[in-house]
């Protein structure tokens, strides 16, 4: 294969690192030169994106804490007691995690800070919550904006230490309740109401989170941290009280993780012990490195290029900024094997049409629904492994009819709430240059000549080159 | 089929493979052909690690009352919230009632202690190691149930392998053509006037992986809009969520006779870490939904059961002790299920192997004594009539029979 033309690598650097090329986005990038547009995007601080920002000023929810939300939005049940208006009765927890639904996909269409975007999706999936479970259902907007979002480009060791502190995660893996069974809260407390050890948390944060699957941890060091991380509570944990540590249940005696030794005597600092330990482990360089490779480059990433990924995240204690740029820079990334390697899931495709037909959107559960028949509900995904990013997860038929129907509602205006005007989504010419510049198979090619108007737009978005990015 | 008919395909089909060009139209006229009463394998899959000590519950181990205080199914006796005695030594767990009659009638049977023997307690990884049909190897790239799709090829239906749900889980993925699908209603393109242009943009793709699902799709429209006629509706009272819709889809596709052989669905909601429950309550919520899917889809069927087996497993059981939140962690061997007309069902097959602390699996989860491939095996080939497993399970070698299909 030929090495890709300046076109091909402007559109195939902004199909990786934002939710989908556009016209201004390339011209941008023409006229800045990716490695300065890739600078701008790493630091989305200095990025005005008031846009977005006003259209989310209306989902009232984003800006509530967790006290406010589930005081505004009690479970419905409860609030036939209580002297609430009718509609805000039926409003509930429902409410919070629709507004939550819509938030994510107006940022990921319309933001400026395209790549920040691509990175909170990417983080919200590898510490993935399911916002379906219990308290989690006020918990998750929280999450997303005070746990992944300052941390999304930042040290990977805060971002990790966040998460274990978060309510949210502390919540969804059971850590809340897990208990020393020898404590001395335990040792009193009545037989009926004694705790003990949960390692829900402790597997996963080494499997997922940090070290991988192979990454080297025993069962019985899933009991250590286990152990480490017992006391890391809730304060009310209905709702509102944040992370707080108790050592009356904590347990003090020594362990050992990862062939370290911790203490006896210790208190908080013993999961801050492990979150260290692991944040700076080199099984976690190696697993961050493989997944950010696969976001970004291909789903089964070259070794070399995860190896550069690893060492960058080696070298810059964590530094996530420092890891993309390694990745993005790279070689292996402009390689014409990445061209259009990655297919699209659900809400990268959802996403990449309504920016590439400059679609005006005010986003309602149909477009929601539509994600959710793809397979990608946002927030929920009930496993903790989140969703995949892998190619075969997300091409079967029913997936790519939906994927079709989804395509012919957009461009036919029959999603309420969303219009695509002739003026921004009519040319098909354009469209094609930005999805596959000089690449567009001939039967693609040819079935366009024989479509006209909507239909032939409808027809690109359903097209086998539109699902890759 | 008649014999001229026949050969035209024949010779039609290797002369467009010849040419290179796909040949959706001639798989959907011979798979016209070629339906009928077919035997069946639904496999459903309980993501999460169910519990199985609480399921089939072995009430004469009084150790399984030493090691969870809070949470045991009290054994059998008079009332609701008691285990059902099954065999005097074990016992259902009370939601489970629904399929007590078909225990009783030998349509169901249950294997104690089974699962797959990996170690490993990562749902990820376990349910992967079940799916690919090869524990301990990761690098296996197709499922066990498309690798027996793709031993027997007895005929070109596009519904051979039906998942019913939008993703094609791993278990039926791989070379031979398999279909997802989450509504046989809601299974049309809204804009008709694109399907001819869109079938032709996927069939000459040369994205093998779009080129596939795009076949797989129009093939199984098309397909669906010629018997749509045939296919019954259904008012059997399925409880609501994904498993009893699932089912009832495959009930009404099973009687159509579209050429089903393979089926899947899945249940999610095992990982039950905190407050699982006893007799009431989490778990057992599940357990109803299971049952009460199994008992209206067996009745659903009629006598078309005798042509089906339904097997159930988990990725894994959990561990024998309760933990500190009334709840399980993850562990080793579970329960099985299967069910079907010609199930050799009214027992608990598989060895006990105790929950004394020396005979645990790495000291904390019931032992494995039946590995979950030794079932299937005996599913594919005396229910299915495929003999040689050796590609569908490469490396496994069963053992004695099971003895669950007569």
């Amino acid at each position: 294969m030929n090495a890709l033309s300046q076109e091909q690598r402007v559109i195939h650097f902004l199909s990786r690192t934002s939710f989908g090329p556009t016209r201004s986005e390339v011209e941008r990038v023409n006229r800045l030169g990716i490695r300065a547009y890739l600078d701008a995007q790493l630091s989305p601080e200095k990025i005005a994106d008031g846009l977005v920002e006003e259209k989310i000023a209306g989902l009232k929810s984003m800006r509530l804490s967790a006290r406010e939300l589930l005081e505004l939005y009690p479970q419905p049940k409860q609030a036939v007691n209580q002297t609430m208006p009718p509609a805000m009765e039926m409003a509930g927890p429902r409410q919070v995690i629709l507004e939550l639904q819509l938030a994510r996909l107006l940022r990921a269409v319309y933001s400026q800070r395209q790549l920040f975007e691509v990175m909170v999706d990417f983080w919200s999936n590898h510490f993935n919550i399911f916002a379906a479970k219990g308290a989690d259902r006020w918990l998750t907007t929280p999450y997303d904006r005070d746990t992944i979002r300052p941390h999304a480009l930042g040290k990977f060791r805060n971002l990790l230490l966040a998460t274990a502190q978060s309510p949210a995660m502390l919540f969804y893996l059971d850590n809340w309740l897990s208990a020393s069974p020898d404590s001395a809260a335990q040792r009193f407390a009545p037989n009926n109401r004694r705790r003990g050890i949960n390692e829900n948390y402790a597997r996963e944060l080494m499997e997922l989170h940090s070290l991988g699957v192979d990454g080297g941890y025993t069962q019985k060091d899933v009991q250590e941290v286990a152990r480490c991380f017992t006391g890391w509570t809730i304060r009310q944990p209905r709702g509102a009280g944040g992370f707080y540590f108790e050592p009356r249940i904590h347990d003090g005696g020594e362990k050992i993780v990862l062939g370290t030794r911790i203490a006896a005597g210790g208190g908080v600092e013993d999961g801050l012990k492990v979150i260290d330990l692991l944040a700076r482990h080199p099984s976690t360089a190696q697993f961050i490195a493989t997944k950010l490779a696969r976001r970004l480059v291909a789903d089964d990433p070259p070794k070399a290029l995860v190896g550069k990924a690893a060492a960058a995240f080696r070298q810059s204690d964590g530094d996530i900024p420092t890891v993309i740029r390694a990745i993005v820079e790279s070689e292996e990334f402009f390689s014409p094997t990445a061209y259009r390697g990655k297919i699209k899931k659900p809400l990268e495709y959802v996403a990449s049409a309504l920016r590439i037909t400059g679609a005006e959107t005010q986003i309602t559960h149909q477009l929601l629904r539509y994600l959710g028949r793809m397979g990608e509900p946002l927030f929920l995904a009930q496993p903790p492994t989140g969703y995949p990013d892998s190619a075969a997860s997300w091409i079967s038929a029913d997936m790519l009819l939906t994927r079709m129907n989804f395509a012919a509602d957009l461009i036919g205006n029959r999603l309420p709430g969303s219009r695509v005007t002739k003026e921004n989504g009519g040319n098909v010419e354009q469209l094609g240059q930005l999805i596959a510049p000089q690449s567009l198979s001939a039967s693609t090619r040819a079935a366009l000549d024989e479509t006209s108007g909507a239909d032939a737009v409808a027809l690109l978005l359903a097209a086998p080159e539109f699902q890759r990015r | 089929m008649d014999y001229s008919r026949r050969s035209f395909l024949k010779s039609a089909g290797l002369g467009f493979v010849a040419m290179g060009l796909p040949p959706p139209f001639l798989v959907r006229a011979a798979g016209a052909q070629s339906s009928g009463r077919k035997k069946v394998l639904i496999v459903i899959f309980q993501r999460g690690g169910m519990d199985g000590l609480n399921v089939v519950i072995p009430f004469k181990d009084r150790a399984y009352y030493q090691l969870r205080p809070n949470i045991a199914v009290a054994e059998p006796a008079a009332g609701d919230q008691r285990a059902i005695d099954l065999d005097g030594f074990y016992a259902l767990h009370p939601a489970l009632a629904p399929l007590k009659n078909i225990y009783d009638k030998g349509h169901l049977a249950i294997v104690h202690g089974a699962g797959s023997p990996d170690n490993t307690r990562s749902h990820f990884d376990a349910q992967d190691y079940m799916e690919i049909g090869t524990p301990g190897i990761k690098t296996t790239p197709d499922g066990w149930l498309n690798r027996y799709l793709n031993e027997q090829k007895i005929t070109d239906s596009p519904f051979r392998g039906v998942a019913l749900g939008a993703q094609m889980p791993r278990m039926l993925a791989g070379a031979a053509p398999t279909l997802a699908l989450s509504s046989i209603e809601e299974f049309r393109l809204r804009n008709q006037s694109m399907a001819s242009t869109l079938q032709k943009l996927y069939a000459n793709s040369d994205d093998p992986l779009l080129q596939k699902g795009g076949n797989s799709l129009f093939d199984a429209m098309a397909r669906l809009r010629q018997i749509e006629a045939k296919i019954p509706a259904s008012s059997a009272a399925y409880p609501s969520g994904k498993l009893g819709a699932g089912l009832r889809q495959v009930a009404r596709l099973i009687k159509a006779d579209v050429g089903v052989e393979i089926a899947f669905a899945e249940i999610g909601g095992w990982d039950t870490h905190v407050n699982q429950g006893g007799a009431t309550g989490q778990l057992a919520n599940r357990l109803k939904e299971l049952a009460d899917s199994l008992a209206v889809f067996h009745q659903d069927l009629g006598d078309r059961i005798e042509d089906v087996v339904v097997v159930t497993m988990s990725e894994f059981g959990r561990t024998a002790r309760e933990n500190g939140n009334r709840g399980t962690d993850h562990g080793h061997a579970n329960v099985m299920f299967a069910m079907g007309g010609k199930v050799r069902g009214g027992k608990v097959y598989g060895r006990w192997p105790g929950l004394a602390p020396e005979v645990l699996y790495e000291g904390r989860d019931l032992d494995l004594t039946t590995d979950y491939r030794a079932v299937c095996s005996e599913v594919i080939s005396r229910h299915l009539g495929q003999n040689d497993l050796s590609r569908i399970f490469p490396g496994f070698r069963s053992g004695a029979s099971v003895g669950l299909i007569s």
